[in-house]
């Protein structure tokens, strides 16, 4: 089973994160530090494209939860995009689409911040 | 036939993973479909996360005995641990809406857990340990 990483990139100043692997109680604290990171670096904008995520539980959803409301009072927000069937079905039994906006393409996601 | 498997893990997070394998494996060994087993499997995360958390407070030194058992088309994954007690009841439902305002991750667990078994039993009656059993049945 593949460790859980996070890669990162920015593009117009969207930075688009990759969380790839597990995300649970275990590896939470990892997604916690970058978005901290993030904040502290004032990058409000944020576009998770969730395709190499493999599992998700409660603990990685709460991160989310946890900090999109800082985001959008800072003009930004925590977009999500190529999120895998298994993995928005979490998301989808939670009340997250009402909540978030999901994106086909990484592309779309990053325009709807500039648009 | 009953079929029954046990594993005793340390509380720590690390172990989620080996736990989640163990239910999988088990319930595909049973005939159920990935759909279900990703069910199952995450509800018993949800249910090891709550105990390493909350009855256990972080300290990964303590037990958890997981069982596995398969009888009459229904698979059952018992959970004992010996930390503190929880009353599933005072749990409040979870409103995301509310917790999106206060920052507030978590308190998501007990409703996925009931979204994802079809029963999920407490035994809180014995004073030395707590139990949760997931159940699903073969469709």
């Amino acid at each position: 089973m593949s460790e859980f990483k996070i890669e990162r990139k920015e593009e117009n100043g969207v930075v688009v994160l990759y969380p790839q692997g597990m995300l649970d109680a275990h590896t939470t604290p990892q997604m916690e530090s970058v978005f901290e990171e993030l904040i502290s670096g004032g990058k409000y904008k944020v576009a998770v494209n969730l395709k190499n995520l493999e599992y998700i539980s409660s603990a990685g959803l709460g991160v989310f939860m946890a900090y999109v409301e800082t985001m959008r009072e800072n003009g930004g927000d925590i977009k999500f995009c190529e999120t895998p069937k298994k993995i928005y079905e979490v998301f989808d039994l939670l009340g997250f689409p009402v909540l978030y906006e999901f994106y086909e393409t990484e592309e779309e996601a990053i325009n709807k911040f500039n648009g | 036939m009953k079929d029954e498997k046990k594993i005793t893990v340390k509380s720590a997070t690390d172990n989620l993973k080996t736990i989640r394998e163990f239910v999988a494996e088990f319930a595909k060994e049973h005939g159920f479909r990935d759909k279900q087993i990703s069910e199952l499997t995450l509800a018993v995360d949800e249910a090891a996360t709550n105990i390493i958390k909350h009855a256990y407070k972080f300290n990964p030194e303590k037990e958890i005995i997981i069982t596995a058992s398969f009888e009459n088309n229904e698979l059952k994954i018992t959970l004992r641990d010996f930390g503190e007690k929880f009353d599933p009841d005072k749990a409040p439902l979870p409103d995301i809406k509310n917790s999106l305002k206060l920052k507030k991750g978590g308190g998501l667990g007990i409703y996925l857990m009931r979204k994802l078994t079809d029963e999920l039993v407490y035994n809180l009656s014995s004073p030395e340990f707590n139990e949760i059993s997931l159940i699903k049945r073969l469709k």
